[in-house]
């Protein structure tokens, strides 16, 4: 769906931030992620990025503030998913691991199997069906595990930096799901440190530092005219962290 | 010589009492799954004031004496006891429910560290597609599937070779609770070391057996669920 015909807000977040023991990683902040727009989370190491993604797909309780999701609680779906750094493979096979998912959300039995099915050969699965899941390589784990996020049918996927184990070959791969994703119409939200990564995908960027928003611009305007000098030196590569 | 002709020939005494044994060790290790295997589940995934002293008690118990639980259930169950009224003492049933409970604590046990591991990776997951915590236990059987059975015949294989809470409980008497270890102790003393030997050597075997079934079910859950 093209970004501007759908300006709704996929995600609002408002005063958030997380401590843990009395020590705040994420300090207050507000976004808000426009539904259909691909959001990429930037930032150096221990700046929060992890941490937000899990705030915002509520796997964490915030310290204060809120998330407001505009989920839509539809029969067989799930409003949003997650795909993590390290793919979590279940110990069965792969078309078991879809099976697992959508099970678990309720999709009907006589249904199962066919969405199932249809997300493994959506995504040039359907060949490592039977094999046991953890056998697979990084690179067809973390497939599979975009491809049993994309079964639920979600609005909005979360995905924690699902490259960083990867090598240039697979990450290919997983940017083509992710663009895929993206022309079906499903809002991304994902954190990155790759600079590359983040211009090819992004609609939008939230800069994080240190726990902090530094910067939430559109992608464009982050990367030509960032307007702080921590975001200047990040994009730069300059090693101020 | 004797001892193989005993297990060649099946004897009918010697077949009674490596039937009545494999019966009475089976139904205490299926009990203890059917109590061990949630609660250990449950205790994996659960967080509440006193686990910790839980799981150290639960460990200390895989280490009880077979006598004093023999002792325990032989107070609880004779005549002037609290469950004395079900008539359960030096019976097949008695024996199964001490063998029971000296499997449970290793059940739990090794199913609490076994799921334990297992959540820590599949938490942030399972939660993140809405899995409840009963789901989310059911999950976790299943894949811990493998390894759970190893934990199984690790109980098996106590409650086979397990002799103090039988002998108490059952009492030993002939072709009603005579089990393979207490006949050996038994023929041991009077001088019949055939019938001893016969029913060690089915022992070890059973031993042998629990341990190539261990090891097949490891290699089984690696080539099948990786």
């Amino acid at each position: 769906m093209p970004d501007n015909l759908n300006p709704a807000v996929a995600l609002s977040v408002s005063g958030l931030s997380f401590a843990i023991s009395g020590t705040e990683l994420i300090h207050p902040m507000d976004f808000k992620v426009k539904s259909g727009r691909r959001l990429v989370v930037l930032g150096p190491n221990g700046a929060g990025k992890s941490l937000l993604l899990r705030l915002c797909h509520g796997l964490l309780r915030p310290s204060s503030g809120q998330v407001h999701r505009n989920d839509r609680h539809l029969p067989g779906r799930r409003a949003h998913a997650m795909v993590f750094q390290t793919p979590v493979m279940l110990r069965r096979s792969v078309l078991d691991n879809v099976i697992h998912a959508l099970a678990s959300i309720g999709v009907p039995d006589a249904h199962i199997r066919n969405r199932a099915v249809e997300a493994l050969n959506r995504f040039g699965l359907m060949g490592l069906a039977e094999r046991p899941a953890r056998l697979l390589s990084g690179g067809e784990q973390q497939r599979l595990a975009i491809a049993r996020a994309w079964a639920l049918r979600p609005d909005l996927l979360f995905l924690d930096e699902p490259t960083a184990a990867l090598d240039p070959s697979a990450t290919r791969l997983i940017e083509a799901m992710l663009a895929d994703l993206h022309g079906e119409g499903v809002t991304l939200m994902m954190s990155t440190h790759d600079l590359g990564q983040a211009r090819r995908l992004a609609d939008d960027v939230l800069f994080l530092a240190s726990g902090s928003l530094v910067e939430a611009s559109e992608a464009n305007q982050f990367f030509n005219h960032p307007q702080t000098g921590q975001a200047r030196a990040f994009i730069a590569g300059d090693l101020v962290w | 010589m004797a001892a193989l002709t005993l297990i060649v020939r099946l004897d009918p005494v010697f077949l009674g009492i490596v039937v009545l044994s494999l019966r009475v060790t089976l139904t205490a290790v299926c009990l203890a799954a059917l109590i061990g295997l949630p609660l250990g589940a449950l205790l994996a995934v659960s967080r509440f004031r006193g686990r910790l002293a839980m799981i150290v008690a639960i460990n200390a118990l895989m280490g009880l004496p077979p006598v004093v639980v023999g002792l325990v259930f032989f107070l609880l169950l004779s005549r002037s006891g609290p469950l004395g009224g079900f008539g359960l003492l030096f019976t097949p049933s008695a024996m199964i429910i001490a063998q029971a409970s000296l499997v449970l604590p290793i059940v739990i046990a090794l199913t609490r560290q076994t799921i334990e591991d297992l959540w820590a990776g599949y938490r942030e997951y399972l939660q993140s597609i809405g899995m409840g915590a009963k789901q989310a236990i059911v999950t976790l059987l299943w894949d811990a599937r493998f390894s759970l059975a190893t934990a199984l015949l690790a109980g098996f294989g106590r409650a086979t070779a397990e002799v103090g809470a039988v002998l108490i409980v059952g009492g030993n008497i002939a072709g009603v609770t005579r089990m393979m270890t207490t006949a050996i102790a038994l023929e041991t003393s009077k001088g019949d070391l055939a019938l001893a030997l016969g029913l060690g050597m089915i022992l070890v075997g059973i031993t042998l057996l629990v341990n190539a079934l261990a090891f097949g079910m490891s290699r089984i859950g690696v080539r099948h669920a990786g």
